[in-house]
C-alpha cells in the first residue's frame, strides 16, 4: 500500500479542531500527530477505540476522534 | 422505621465493591496550587483514594503523564469521573477511554443536568449506570439525595451510591441533612459516600457522625489557605465523626438536664416549701 493511495490527504477533527492528515487508521494518526508512546485513550465519532484496535480503525473524512490523557479531578 | 440506623460493629472497616480501604476520605486531585502541594496534601490526608480525570492532550503536552506519574507515586488507588459528561453515551465512553488509560474498572459517574448548579442527572444517571455495571464497571454514581433514584441505582447494580451534601464546588456542608438521615437509615447496608458541597472538616463529621461511610471532597482542601494542613484537618474530622458514630451518640432533649449530681448540693433547700 504504502506509496500509492496514502498521499491522499484527509480532513478530520482531532480534540475539535480540524486537521489534514496522511493517515489511513487511527495508530497511524495517533503517530502522524506525535504522540509517541504518550499515555492517551482515544475516541472515534463518539464510541470508545481501544488501543489495540487503532491499526484497524480506518478513518474517513470529518471523522471527530478525540485524544485524551490523565488530568486531575475531583 | 428506627429513628436511628443500626450501628454496625465498632470499627468496622469499610469495604467498596468487595475491595477494604484504608481511610474514610476520598480525595479530588483538582485545583492545588502546584503539584507539590498536592502530593503533600494526599500523604496528609491519608486517602487511599483519589479521584483524577481525563481530558483533551496535545500531542506536544506531556502534562498527563507527569500528573499519572505523581498520582502513581502516592500508592493510592484512583477513580476515575466522568466530569463534565451530559449525556449517558458521553459518560460511557468517557468511562470507557478511563478505563483504558487508568487500568481500573472503577468509575465515579457523573452524568450533569444543569451547568449552574452541576445537579445529577438522575435519569441519564441510571441509564448510564445500568450499561456500565453490564460491561463490568464498578460505578461509583454522583447522585442526589433521593431515595428514590438510590433505590434505581441499586435495582440496577451499583454497590455504593455517592450522595451529594451540597452542590459541588458550594461549600455549604449539607444541604438537605433531613433527606440524607433518611436515605441513611432506609439503606443500612449499603456504603454511602458524601460527594461534593463539603466546605469545613465540621461538615465532614457531621456526615459521619449520621453514619456516612465516607466522605469525598476536594476544593476545601485544594482551595484552603494552606491545603496540607487542611487535609490534616479532614483527616482528624473524618476520624473522629465516625469514632462518633461508632460509639453511639445520645439522644438529643428538649429540657436541660444537671450533668452533675444533684443529691448532695452544699447549701440545698427544696424549692417546693
Amino acid at each position: 500500500m504504502a506509496g500509492t493511495a496514502t498521499a491522499t490527504s484527509l480532513n478530520v477533527l482531532v480534540n475539535g479542531e480540524a486537521v489534514r492528515l496522511r493517515a489511513a487508521n487511527l495508530a497511524e494518526l495517533i503517530a502522524e500527530l506525535g504522540y509517541g508512546d504518550a499515555k492517551v485513550a482515544t475516541a472515534l465519532n463518539g464510541e470508545f477505540v481501544p488501543e489495540r484496535a487503532r491499526a484497524g480503525t480506518r478513518l474517513a473524512p470529518d471523522d471527530r476522534i478525540e485524544i485524551v490523557a490523565p488530568r486531575q479531578g475531583g | 422505621m428506627n429513628v436511628h440506623a443500626p450501628r454496625p460493629a465498632a470499627a468496622t472497616p469499610l469495604k467498596l465493591y468487595g475491595t477494604e480501604v484504608a481511610s474514610r476520605l476520598l480525595l479530588g486531585t483538582a485545583q492545588y496550587p502546584s503539584p507539590q502541594v498536592l502530593r503533600e496534601a494526599v500523604k496528609a490526608s491519608g486517602a487511599s483514594i483519589l479521584t483524577v480525570s481525563l481530558r483533551r492532550e496535545a500531542a506536544a503536552d506531556k502534562g498527563g503523564q507527569r500528573f499519572w506519574d505523581l498520582i502513581k507515586s502516592t500508592g493510592a488507588r484512583v477513580l476515575p469521573n466522568t466530569a463534565g459528561c451530559r449525556t449517558p453515551k458521553e459518560a460511557i465512553t468517557t468511562a470507557e477511554m478511563a478505563r483504558e488509560l487508568f487500568g481500573t474498572d472503577w468509575v465515579k459517574l457523573e452524568v450533569i443536568a444543569n451547568d449552574d448548579t452541576l445537579q445529577p442527572d438522575v435519569f441519564g444517571l441510571v441509564e448510564a449506570a445500568r450499561a456500565l455495571l453490564t460491561d463490568g464497571f464498578k460505578v461509583f454514581p454522583y447522585t442526589t439525595e433521593d431515595l428514590g433514584v438510590a433505590e434505581r441505582l441499586l435495582a440496577a447494580g451499583c454497590e455504593v451510591l455517592m450522595p451529594w451534601g451540597a452542590p459541588i464546588g458550594t461549600g455549604r456542608g449539607l444541604a438537605n441533612p433531613y433527606a440524607l438521615r433518611t436515605l441513611r437509615n432506609y439503606l443500612p447496608g449499603v456504603p454511602l459516600v458524601i460527594d461534593a458541597g463539603i466546605g469545613a472538616p465540621s461538615h465532614a463529621a457531621h456526615a459521619m457522625e449520621m453514619g456516612f461511610d465516607a466522605v469525598l471532597l476536594n476544593t476545601a482542601v485544594a482551595k484552603a489557605g494552606d491545603p496540607v494542613t487542611m487535609a490534616r484537618a479532614f483527616a482528624s474530622a473524618i476520624e473522629a465523626g465516625r469514632a462518633a458514630y461508632e460509639a453511639g451518640l445520645m439522644e438529643m432533649r428538649d429540657m436541660a438536664a444537671p450533668s452533675t449530681p444533684v443529691a448532695g448540693t452544699p447549701f440545698f433547700t427544696s424549692r417546693d416549701n
